[in-house]
């Protein structure tokens, strides 16, 4: 099911999405499985405020960007993510790998 | 081709405490995690001062016999001596971090415990400081020089 979702979509070599404008909450949800998380209501918090800076700056945002702005704090955040916040916020995101250092 | 690779790690050996060199292994082991690379950073020396509670937030930079100061503010030697220089520098300086939106030592440090990087004090280095483990901020483990060795079988070491 999930690589339904998916198989129309294109990706870069990392895995992320190349158009992120075909993203959607399906496509989320099946992006999550591949990682094998299963997505929370904890998530979809970090995962709109992703979308959301996309829409404002064409970037994704810092960690601490989402730290800051969210009541997610750093513990967290990476409990929700375990193989790295970093990659894969932005990645369920349908964004591109962020460039901040922090 | 498709040979399953080991997850990677990463241990970082933090042996300076001046404000310009704390900054280096703390960015580098917070990409690290964000990454989702396991992370060891091992303290020691005047690197101790990073997670030494009294200390961290007062890191300076040393402007005598630094010749890697950035142009704009670069402060010749016979200048440096001069009492205050190097409390000017530091001040520049955390102003410039700030702008960057990168946190205090104290709070960058926080972060990393947080974030799951495993935090050791030199043990030799803090026998010679008489520094206790309470002196260490929350989350920092003792470690010997030869257990870190343990720990670090298999990993990426940098040495700062």
């Amino acid at each position: 099911m999930a690589d339904d979702v998916l198989s129309k979509l294109k990706f870069d070599a990392d895995g992320y999405m190349e158009d992120s404008s075909a993203w959607n909450e399906k496509v989320a949800e099946a992006l999550a499985a591949k990682e094998g998380i299963k997505l929370t209501d904890r998530h979809w918090v970090v995962i709109k405020y992703c979308r959301d800076t996309f829409a404002k700056t064409g970037d994704a945002p810092s960690l601490r960007n989402i730290t800051k702005n969210t009541d997610v704090q750093t513990k967290e955040l990476y409990e929700l993510f375990p193989g790295g916040p970093g990659k894969l916020a932005a990645k369920v995101s349908g964004l591109k790998k962020p460039t901040g250092c922090i | 081709m498709a040979e399953q690779k080991a997850p990677r790690k990463l241990c970082l050996i933090a042996s300076k405490g001046s404000l310009d060199m704390a900054y280096p292994p703390m960015i580098l082991a917070n990409a690290a995690r964000m990454g989702g690379i396991e992370t060891h950073i091992f303290f020691t020396f005047w690197g101790l001062d990073i997670i030494t509670k009294k200390k961290q937030n007062g890191l300076n930079v040393a402007v005598v016999g630094n010749p890697n100061m950035h142009p704009w503010f670069h402060i010749p030697t016979i200048i440096g001596v001069i009492p205050f220089m190097s409390a000017a520098a530091t001040w520049m300086m955390n102003r410039e971090i700030a702008k960057l939106d990168f946190p205090p030592v104290g709070e960058f440090m926080e972060m990393l415990v947080d974030a799951g990087a495993h935090v050791y004090g030199c043990k030799m280095s803090m026998d010679m400081m008489k520094l206790k483990k309470e002196d260490l901020i929350d989350g920092a483990e003792v470690l010997g020089a030869m257990e870190f060795m343990d720990i670090a079988e298999g990993a990426q070491i940098i040495f700062v």
